[in-house]
């Protein structure tokens, strides 16, 4: 039971060929383009879906920050697809890999950071003194600003790993308890089984609640910045 | 594309069945080039040398993979009035596909006695 809890975990290879690749690569398929006018049903929904996120969340930047819409939107639907596969059996999921999250989450965050500091100098220094804050403290606030600053990608990271990780290992943990009392007393496995499907209803929503944040607080950097 | 009563007539032998030109005769060389053949045409023989005449450059590689996910798109998804059963099939098959990557961890979780 240890060492099967996180082989789940494991970058998949088959005979030295990365098929992690390919496992990143999938939820492209699963978005195909609009041709036509009126296309399918498939692709209609998808469309309506993403009007309905692209209005939502680009309607509070200006039209600098609006230079960044397809990045976001690319962002959000990326991390929310690859999230809801994960919730598939057997499946593997690339963002519970630290790594990714962090190629996802510093280049982003550099970039409005560094835009910021280009277009306004000024007020992207002004952002480490709030303010009113009295004189003898500003040293130290500075000190936490720039701190506070710099952890933003991280915590960015850390957040979308920790979140998915841990509910796939609740879902493993529950299932494998469920499994084994069925043998000793089934009306605690049936608890235990109305717990697992309780999770797995807060799965998909956290699968999708994640990628939200995560592309909310990118743009949110990003309008402090432009 | 000639028929294969015309190739053998060519040939000088006259063995062709009125209903089809399906029948063989072994001791007549092939005329049509190996490479435009299907899998159900070539020989069991000839099987090495046709796969090693396939196209290994990149697009070469890309083009089936295309060809495929066309193939399926339009008859299951592109169409009309397109029903859960498109993805579905796709997700069911994604699923086996992990099963399989992963099977060598989930051989131990077994409800054996003895592993």
């Amino acid at each position: 039971m240890n060492e099967n809890l996180f082989t789940s975990f494991i970058t998949p290879t088959m005979v030295g060929i990365p098929v992690v690749v390919f496992i990143i690569a999938f939820p492209n398929i699963l978005f195909p383009n609009p041709n036509r006018l009126i296309n399918n049903r498939w692709t209609t929904i998808q469309l309506w879906m993403v009007n309905l996120i692209l209005k939502q969340m680009m309607m509070m930047h200006n039209i600098k920050g609006r230079t960044w819409s397809l990045m976001l939107i690319s962002l959000i639907m990326f991390i929310g697809s690859t999230n809801l596969l994960g919730l598939l059996p057997h499946s593997f999921t690339p963002t519970t890999q630290l790594s990714m999250n962090l190629g996802m989450a510093i280049p982003l965050w550099a970039g409005a950071v560094v835009m910021g500091f280009r277009h306004k100098t000024k007020a992207s220094l002004a952002h480490f003194l709030p303010q009113g804050t009295p004189i003898p403290l500003i040293p130290m606030l500075i000190i936490i600003e720039t701190i506070s600053l710099f952890i933003q990608p991280m915590a960015l990271a850390v957040r979308l790993t920790a979140n998915i990780t841990a509910g796939h290992l609740l879902i493993h943990l529950i299932g494998g308890a469920t499994l084994v009392l069925m043998s000793i007393s089934t009306p605690t496995a049936m608890i235990t089984f109305i717990i697992l499907i309780f999770l797995t209803i807060l799965e998909f929503a956290v699968a999708l609640i994640q990628a939200y944040v995560f592309t909310l607080l990118v743009s949110l950097y990003l309008h402090d910045n432009t | 594309m000639t028929t294969f009563s015309e190739d053998l007539s060519q040939l000088g032998t006259v063995r062709a069945k009125a209903s089809g030109t399906q029948f063989l005769d072994s001791k007549i060389a092939s005329v049509v080039p190996l490479k435009e053949r299907n899998l159900m045409d070539v020989k069991l023989g000839a099987l090495p040398s046709w796969i090693l005449m396939w196209d290994f450059t990149p697009s070469g590689i890309a083009g089936p993979f295309q060809q495929g996910y066309y193939q399926y798109y339009n008859k299951y998804v592109n169409v009309k009035k397109g029903s859960i059963t498109g993805l579905s099939m796709v997700l069911t098959a994604y699923m086996v596909f992990s099963y399989c990557l992963s099977y060598k961890e989930l051989k131990h979780e077994r409800l054996w006695k003895y592993h």
